[in-house]
């Protein structure tokens, strides 16, 4: 099918807004009616035709608007957008992986021709047509990291491998869950997840890294992680946080159903080939409650699973004070029915709401 | 003098040992105040190291140097400030080779830039010994506005540059050498917490 | 599992290969050179990373890890060079005797376990015998970054020295080789000493060599950190033993010839692997109950975790007794 790209804002009148294709789409993250940390790590190897899992860089109907969110959030501050010296290789791989699986996978909006090292890349929904010689810095208007990140979803963090470990050496970051490049920049894994409570006591670093350190060119995968906030708001980054951090008390039982947003991020991990380093793309997507709320099972398990959270959980992800608003709203949409496992909304087997 | 034991804390906050003398064939070493006596303690350990020693002191107001030089360390520099040692830390690092050992001791500000420097320099900060003597004041970055506050002790406290008041955070970054401090009323805006001091 | 669960298959992704060249190199080591079945490129990689290379040996699949060779960036071939080990359990006879020219074999995906620090200001390489390989690869990688690397190459003699005249004909500034018959050996005091702060150690040679690189290093105050090195080790024969396996509910025999993980894989056992060689850890097993002594080979489990009997790597570990019991 051919994307109608949205022309629609994450800032300001927010006037970003879900198509019913987009909604249904949506990866809601919770599989069963509760949530608890998981190395919920699966290959990375397409999905069900139409799903965020079908393609290795999912596009949307957002593309076009989030790119030019990006733009104006490194307008604001380049510094979102750091690579250490040491890691300019790995953004020519990161560039190529995107180049290549994007014009494979939508080669009605993306194209790619290669003579030797002089590669022409064509993006057609950003009016791009660039000629450059692969691995020659001097030929593109940025590093190839900022370059290809600047026209594709998602936050991008590169990681370099040493010491049976991964290092946080370079970043594209504007559209995160309050956590700043900048100050995290050059921490190991275990120093940039430092914050998250809990997880470190269960072990789920050790064994997430374990299993990140053994990712292998050509065996992608993936998981997926979520939060909440309020207004689709793109670049809820520390940085801004003075500014941004207000809006969380902007809730009332009125407005909650269009502002609340469940913020998913689809965590994808791939192995570069020429730097031996890892990419950790983080494509976020994001959903109002109401729209939510038009698949009866994801009404039903949203209730279940923001109720039974552990308390430092739903404070770490921000919404602790909002969480009675939360479950007033939600519980509407819960009529205590059994729900099926698995995240797809499975709409022609679970029942309408019963009420 | 007794040491300060930090309370256990997240992952990304350093974590400073003892100094102890290390194979290798010359010797960096970078105090501040009572970090004076952690060298003094390592010199007592082995004090033949001394003899390929470049001791780098920053008195701040304390009279150890005396002692210090007493050590007989191949070279000894003393600084009136960090700011005014940077170019010549910078320069010994430049020149040095592999199996330099760097030793610092003093504050965490201190020993966070200095740590730093030789990271840059090339040596792994794994590598690197640190041990925390006197103030326990944290080198704080804002993170909205990105300057540095130094010598922090209570907490909330005033971004020294753009004015938010903001809440200390154990979250580190060695490569800024400073603690993250985040904006404290951004959801109550004028609500701010009494100070309290560090640790207290 | 957040969505639609796929079954993991154990090992990389492989790659079906024709081989194209089989070149003596001297009497001990051979090079072999493959292009891909399907005709398209070959995925490039990093200096320092190896395939596993899988053999049909009358109906016997071997499966043994090798440094890829080749220049990483060269997307037409890879290469590989086998030491012929006429004590090992059979793999590279395999390849010096049975494999020829248009023989279609299979090759794993690189995977880079032994991958250049690439923050280094310098790259000071020591080689031992067919520790060259890994070396090739790195050297292609640098020279087309510009990267300031030095290697020295220790040979038994000057007709064993595999690749050595070759690599002194091409980097002349670069290379230094040591014969063992003309009593040289590698000057590694002397070269430890006064190299630039950021200087990164790579040794890829015979056991001895590398902890001899590993101790020397330390002794001259360089931080552990920058001293890499890279030590398959080939499974041994042994005893026969048993094996009761809980979640697979079975009883298996470890032959004298096989690995205990060869033997999984024997009886449809899943069991995850890389490197074959004790090196990566995807294999780590957990131990549930024991009886008898560990013969544990691999570089993964710490001397304590050895010394628990709660783990074993069955890709090159052993064990002697009466009972053993792993979660498998």
């Amino acid at each position: 099918m051919t994307i109608q790209f949205n022309n629609e804002t994450f800032r300001d009148d927010y006037s970003f807004s879900n198509s019913d294709w987009a909604i249904k789409r949506f990866p809601f993250p919770f599989h069963e009616d509760s949530y608890m940390y998981s190395v919920n790590m699966e290959q990375h190897r397409g999905g069900p035709a139409g799903s965020v899992y079908e393609k290795r860089f999912d596009v949307d109907e957002h593309y076009v608007a989030e790119m030019r969110d990006r733009a104006l959030v490194l307008a604001d501050d380049p510094l979102r957008c750091q690579s250490l010296p040491h890691m300019t290789l790995a953004g020519w791989d990161l560039l190529e992986l995107i180049m290549v699986s994007k014009s494979e996978d939508y080669p009605d909006l993306f194209e790619l021709h290669r003579d030797g090292n002089r590669w022409r890349w064509v993006n057609k929904p950003m009016g791009i047509d660039d000629t450059f010689t692969f691995l020659d810095e001097t030929t593109l208007p940025y590093g190839p990291m900022e370059y290809i990140t600047r026209q594709a979803q998602g936050d991008f963090c590169v990681l370099d491998q040493r010491d049976d470990m991964l290092w946080m050496d370079a970043g594209m970051v504007t559209t995160q869950a309050d956590w700043s490049l900048d100050f995290d920049i050059g921490m190991n894994f275990f120093e940039w997840h430092a914050p998250v409570p809990l997880a470190h006591e269960m072990g789920i670093f050790q064994r997430a890294l374990k299993f990140l350190l053994n990712i292998q060119q050509g065996s992608p995968a993936r998981r997926l992680n979520w939060t909440m906030t309020v207004n689709p708001l793109l670049d809820t980054s520390p940085e801004n946080y003075h500014k941004w951090g207000i809006q969380k008390t902007s809730l009332t039982p009125e407005n909650l159903g269009a502002k609340q947003h469940l913020r998913v991020e689809l965590q994808t991990f791939f192995r570069l080939p020429r730097s031996n380093a890892l990419v950790f793309p983080i494509r976020c997507y994001l959903c109002s409650f109401q729209d939510l709320m038009t698949m009866p099972k994801w009404g039903r398990r949203l209730h279940r699973v923001v109720r039974d959270l552990p308390e430092e959980l739903a404070t770490y992800k921000g919404f602790i004070d909002n969480r009675p608003m939360m479950l007033d709203y939600l519980s509407q949409y819960d009529d205590g029915l059994s729900t099926s496992r698995g995240i797809w909304p499975d709409l022609e087997t679970e029942p309408p709401l019963q009420r | 003098m007794s040491k300060f034991q930090f309370p256990q804390s997240i992952k990304s906050r350093p974590v400073y040992g003892t100094l102890a003398p290390q194979p290798g064939k010359a010797h960096l070493m970078i105090a501040d105040a009572e970090g004076a006596e952690a060298l003094l303690d390592l010199a007592e350990q082995d004090s033949t190291i001394m003899a390929q020693a470049h001791i780098i002191f920053i008195p701040k107001g304390t009279d150890f140097s005396d002692k210090l030089r007493a050590l007989s360390p191949a070279q000894f520099y003393e600084g009136p400030t960090y700011e005014a040692s940077i170019q010549r830390i910078r320069h010994v690092l430049e020149h040095a080779h592999q199996g330099l050992q760097v030793y610092l001791a003093g504050t965490e500000g201190l020993m966070g830039q200095a740590q730093n420097e030789a990271m840059q320099a090339g040596i792994p900060h794994t590598s690197i010994q640190t041990e925390h003597r006197g103030s326990v004041a944290r080198r704080m970055q804002c993170v909205h506005c990105k300057g540095i506050t130094e010598d922090v002790l209570f907490d909330p406290f005033v971004c020294s540059h753009c004015g938010l008041n903001l809440f200390v955070r154990d979250h580190y970054s060695r490569r800024l050498a400073a603690y993250q401090g985040v904006c404290i009323d951004a959801e109550d805006p004028g609500n701010i917490p009494d100070p309290v001091e560090l640790y207290s | 599992m957040s969505a639609a669960p796929q079954k993991t298959k154990s090992g990389a992704e492989q790659i079906e290969v024709t081989v194209s060249a089989v070149v003596p190199v001297n009497d001990l080591v051979t090079r072999f050179e493959f292009s891909r079945v399907d005709g398209q490129p070959f995925p490039t990689f990093s200096g320092g990373a190896h395939t596993v290379v899988i053999m049909n040996d009358d109906g016997r699949r071997r499966m043994n890890p090798y440094s890829l060779m080749s220049d990483p960036a060269d997307t037409s071939t890879y290469a590989i060079s086998v030491r012929r080990d006429d004590a090992g359990r059979g793999g590279s006879l395999f390849m010096h005797t049975q494999v020829k020219v248009g023989d279609v074999m299979t090759l794993s995906y690189p995977v880079n376990l032994f991958s250049l620090d690439l923050r280094a200001r310098k790259n000071l390489f020591f080689a031992g015998g067919i520790g060259i390989t890994p070396f090739l690869s790195m050297i292609a990688q640098l020279e087309r970054m510009n990267g300031n690397w030095e290697l020295h190459y220790s040979v038994r003699s000057a007709d064993l020295g595999t690749y050595a005249d070759d690599l002194k004909t091409k980097y002349p500034n670069n290379v230094h080789v040591y014969y063992d018959d003309q009593s040289q050996s590698i000057p590694l005091t002397d070269l430890l000493d006064g190299q630039p702060l950021g200087t990164n150690a790579y040794v890829c040679g015979p056991k001895g060599m590398i902890a001899w690189v590993h101790a020397s290093a330390k002794e001259a105050g360089w931080p552990d950190a920058q001293v890499h090195s890279e030590e398959f080790t080939a499974p041994q024969p042994g005893k026969p033993f048993e094996v009761r396996l809980c979640k697979s509910d079975m009883t298996i025999k470890v032959g004298e010839n096989e690995s205990l993980l060869e033997a999984l894989e024997r009886e449809g056992v899943d069991a995850p692997f890389l490197c074959r060689g004790g090196a990566c850890g995807q294999c780590e097993t957990t131990v549930v109950s024991h009886d008898g002594e560990f013969i544990h080979r691999d570089h993964w489990l710490d001397d304590d975790q050895h010394a628990s009997g709660t783990k074993i790597m069955p890709c090159v570990s052993r064990f002697v007794g009466a009972s053993l019991l792993l979660d498998r």
